[in-house]
Parts: C-alpha cells; structure tokens; sequence
C-alpha cells in the first residue's frame, strides 16, 4: 500500500516535470530527486488522507499531455496515472474528448501521421479499458504537423511526441 | 471553421518576381564536367527594361539538368544576338562547347522571340526557332527555349516548362500556424497561392492532366482529402472517414486516387473511382500501409509499410493483391516515388547504423542504392517528369526549404522560393500541354 502511494507520488512527480517542459534528461533529474523515499513517506503521513488523494487528483487531472519515447506508442506509468482520473471523469460526465496524435520531426509526413494516430489509439484504448465509452473518444493524428517545439534537439523533439487531450 | 480557410482565386497572390535576384549557391558533386554552353544575353530593340533576363533564366534550366554549365555572361568577349555575329574563336577561347544567341523584338504589343543554338567545335547550326508572347509571359518563353535546346541536344525531352506544388507554414506559436498551398514554376519562380488556412495542408500532388490537385487540409479539425481544379480554384471534398485520410495519389490516368483511410481500425490503402466514388481497399495488413505511389501500369502500386517492424518499400499489384517487398538497403526507406522510366525508385532513406534521413535512388534492376543528399532531415522528393532532376524538403539553420538536385548529382540548389516560414513538400507537375 505504501509502495503503491510512493510510486504514485514519484509518477506525478516525473509527470509534472515533464508538462513543466523540461526537458526529458531534466525530467529524469527532477524524478530521480522527488523519488527520496523519505519525501514521498512524509507527504503521505502529513497528508490527512482525503485531502491528500484529492490534490494528487487535481493535479493529476490538470495533465493532458501524454509524452512518449523515440518510435513507441507505448503508455509510460506516469501518463496512466493521469489517464486514470481522466477516465474516471469521463465515465462520471459522459462528455466527448479528441485525443491528439503527435510525432517529432524525423521520418516521413504521412507515416508520422500513421504513427501519431497509433500513440492517439493507445491512449484511447486505455481509456476505453478503464471503462470510458469508445463513442466519448476521438483519435486525430496531427503527425509532425503541430510541434509543441520547434528545434530539432533532443529536448525538442521529446515535448512533440505527445498526445494531448482535448475537451 | 470554413470562414478561417480563404481560397486564393489564381493570380490574386503573385508572391514572386523581387525573388531572382540573389544567387543561388551552386554545389558541384559530380565527377566529369558539366558541358560548358554560352547563353548569350538577348538582343532587345524595345524602349524599356524587360523585367526578366531570358537569357539567364535559360541557362539556369540548362545548368538544373546537371548536364550543362553555363559561361558566365561577364566573361563573354563579344555578345552575339544573331547568327551572323558569332565569331566562334571568342567561343573556343573559352571554352564553350555551345553557344545560343537570341534576340526579343516588340511587334504589335507582344515579343517575337528568335533564338539560335551553334556547335562550337563544328561552327554549324544546331537548331534555330522562334516563340512569341506578352512581356508577362517571358518566363515561359525562356522555359520554351530551354526544353526545345536540352531536347535538341540530349535528346531528352526538357521539363522547364513545368510546376511544382508546395506548402508552406508560417508559424506564429504552437496552435497559431498559417499555412499555405502555392504552386510556382519548377524553379520556384511566380509562386501563387492557392488554398490557406490555419490548419495543416500536406501531400499535394498533380493529376496527369495537370489540371486538378489533390491534398490532405485539417480545415475540418481532422485530415480531410480534396480536389481542386488549379483553373477556377473549385473544390471537392473526396473523403470523411473516421481517422486517417491521407497520402493521396493520382492514378497515371487521372481516373482513381489511392490514399490511405484507417476507418477498419489502422491504416489501409484504398483505391477510390472518382467517378463511381467507389471504394476499394487494396491492402490488408494489421502494420502501417501508407504513402501509395502508382507504376505507369495503373495496376502497381509502391507503399511504405512497417509490416517486417520498420518502415520498408513494398510493391502490390492491385488485382491479383499480390505483394513484394522492394527495399532491404537501410533501416527506414518511406516515400517511394518511381523515375519516369520506372527504373529507379526514389525516397527517403536511413542507412544502417545512422540517424540521418537522405533522399536515395535504388535501382531497381539491380538492387543498388545510391544516395543523393548530404544533409539530415531530407524528406518529400519529387522527381521531374523527364526524371534529370529530383526536388526534396530539408532543413536549413533551422528553417524548412526546398532544394533542387540533379539526379547525376552535379548540382544542388535550394529554391528561391519567397515565401514566409518554411517550405516544404514539394511536388513537381507533369509535362503540361
């Protein structure tokens, strides 16, 4: 139980960092800090349970971007964290959302939009094993069309392979 | 949504013209020498400036080819405008295998233009002709002379009378980009717009009547096939399916367009009779099939598929549904584009072991693969339909631009293109009549 709410912590911690635009070294950097156990015991004790969980909630509720590694569509554990309470959301208020496909800019036009649309259908088979109605959920590949950065860095091309959550 | 899409009518954005000015970097990368050919600055009787220098633009087609190399004009020693005038020794003192001369006279408000090609070694007449237009149509004139000289002297037939389509995205933060679909001459010159929006445009390409475009425009918010008639500026919606709409590709006879749809759940090629509006599905498999490209046949088509893990070239005859994997050189080939003589197949490539994305040629007797560019994000290569030259998308300091090579590789010269922010897909016209 205890590890579960650390690795939740730890999760957010890495997720934020990475919305925050850091960059995917950064990230690593500020995960690795924040996964101090004693930090993540101490959160959880003064915490007075509830209140705790709600918090972790808006802040996980207030991530829409989901990042992905280099030629992967593959969910990390912090973007499903997110997903959960999105999932959860979407179950209670039945609303529709458009889950945005992206890749960086290497590789071919039309296979980037192949490949943005199948990061775009992991998230939403996600969401849809959570429970979240097929019909609330739209997948639109933008491939390499609308990069969130425009260098051709490392760092840059991190933040472009995303899916962002659109309501 | 609609209200944010204008549609340029045709001439109402004449972007080029102050674009010549600058000369374009010349990279030589061949091994034996170009033929040196003197284009002769034309003879001019009228009053005022011509606004463009045939003469120049003629010997910029012919330099394009990559199999000519045209004699500065400050170095010439006399300025021949007619037979009569040329002294062949200044010509064989420099070097010039040929030498055309040429002279623009104004006869009831339009140019007659005459223009003569000599084989220096031999001092005999090549060819001789004559064209005439409105000063508006200079450029076309230039281009006119430039394919009858390179067929006359390769005895190929001259693709400087043609077109190219690009995009271009000028982009002001990440969810405020202008986008732009512009057609020009193949060199880039008197680009004009023809579609804008603020959502993305990709993939456009020529019908073999060189008279209607298709493209892929988020201007629905998802990515949405179109026809457009260059002409009226009139346009169809071809596809609304849930997903992917993308990759369209004219058949050789302007009768069906593949494009790729991922309605059954991941991405298919389709064949679509635009007449019927019947719908074929051409592939089956649960991997990406993408990018369709048809052989002159009408029956073949080469598509990039990731179906062995990484994205390869495949070939299927659409009747029989058979399919052949084409490209084994490389870890990522994407894009294929056939040569005109079905020879050589064009793309992008990535070679074993490297991060870098370069356009390569492989010859498809023989299995080679040559690459044509040096740089790192080459992508989007079109071929000239008399297959001489190939004009792909790269990145320079930072920014999209288009660059035109010779498929010898003698020559590599980014496209004078003005256009706001980057320039990208290129997609060269048929011959036009």
């Amino acid at each position: 139980m205890e590890m579960l709410k650390f690795g939740k912590l730890a999760a957010l911690a890495l997720t934020l960092a990475v919305a925050a635009g850091c960059s995917s070294k950064g990230a690593d950097n500020t995960g690795e800090g924040a996964i101090d156990p004693n930090a993540g015991y101490n959160a959880n004790a003064n915490g007075s349970g509830t209140d705790g969980m709600l918090a972790d909630e808006a802040a996980l509720r207030a991530i829409t971007t989901f990042y992905f590694a280099y030629d992967s569509s593959d969910l990390l554990p912090e973007a499903m964290r997110a997903l959960d309470v999105h999932a959860k959301d979407l179950k209670g208020d039945g609303s529709r959302v458009v889950l945005q496909g992206n890749t960086d800019e290497r590789g071919t036009r039309e296979y980037n939009m192949a490949l943005g649309e199948r990061r775009g259908m992991a998230v939403q088979r996600y969401l849809v094993l959570q429970g979240v109605s097929p019909a609330q959920l739209e997948v639109v590949s933008y491939g390499e069309e609308r990069p969130a950065a425009t260098g051709s860095d490392e760092e840059s091309m991190a933040q472009n392979r995303r899916v962002n959550l659109v309501k | 949504m609609t209200t944010l899409i204008r549609i340029a009518l045709l001439g109402l954005l004449l972007l080029a013209n102050a674009v010549h000015a600058a000369d374009p970097l010349v990279i030589s990368g061949g091994n034996d020498r170009a033929i040196p050919i003197a284009v002769v600055p034309f003879g001019w009787q009228g009053g005022t400036v011509l606004p463009e220098n045939m003469a120049e633009i003629i010997g910029n087609d012919l330099r394009n080819s990559g199999t000519f190399e045209p004699v500065p004009a400050q170095n010439m020693i006399s300025l021949p405008t007619q037979a009569s005038e040329v002294i062949f020794r200044d010509w064989k003192a420099l070097g010039a295998q040929f030498v055309m001369v040429g002279s623009i006279v104004p006869t009831g408000g339009r140019l007659q233009v005459q223009f003569a090609l000599f084989n220096v070694a031999t001092e005999q007449q090549v060819m001789a002709g004559n064209v005439s237009g409105g000063v508006e149509q200079l450029r076309d004139m230039a281009h006119f002379v430039s394919d009858q000289a390179f067929e006359k002297l390769t005895g190929i037939k001259g693709a400087f009378s043609t077109r190219l389509l690009f995009v271009t995205a000028e982009r002001f933060s990440v969810d405020n980009t202008r986008y732009s679909l512009q057609r020009a001459d193949y060199d880039g010159a008197r680009a004009v717009t023809l579609l804008q929006s603020r959502e993305p445009i990709l993939s456009p390409s020529f019908a073999a009547d060189g008279k209607r475009i298709a493209y892929v425009s988020f201007e629905q918010k998802r990515p949405r096939i179109f026809i457009q008639y260059i002409d009226t500026g009139r346009r169809e919606q071809i596809t609304n399916f849930e997903g992917l709409n993308g990759a369209p590709a004219w058949s050789p006879d302007g009768s069906r367009l593949a494009f790729v749809l991922s309605k059954d759940g991941n991405p298919e090629i389709y064949v679509m009779n635009l007449a019927s509006r019947q719908l074929q599905r051409v592939t089956n498999h649960f991997g990406i099939d993408t990018e369709p490209f048809w052989g002159k046949d009408g029956q073949t088509i080469y598509f990039t598929s990731d179906r062995a893990g990484k994205p390869q070239i495949y070939k299927m005859n659409i009747a029989s549904g058979a399919v052949e994997r084409v490209t084994f050189i490389g870890n990522y080939n994407a894009n294929p584009k056939l040569s005109a003589d079905e020879k050589n197949l064009v793309m992008v490539h990535r070679q074993e072991g490297y991060a870098v994305f370069r356009v390569a040629s492989q010859d498809l007797t023989r299995g080679t693969v040559k690459i044509l560019t040096q740089t790192s994000l080459d992508e989007s290569p079109t071929v000239a339909p008399n297959g001489t030259m190939v004009i792909y998308a790269t990145r320079q300091e930072g920014r999209g631009v288009v660059v035109l090579a010779s498929i010898n590789g003698r020559v590599k010269i980014p496209l004078p293109i003005a256009a706001q922010g980057e320039i990208r897909e290129p997609s060269w016209s048929p011959f036009l009549k």
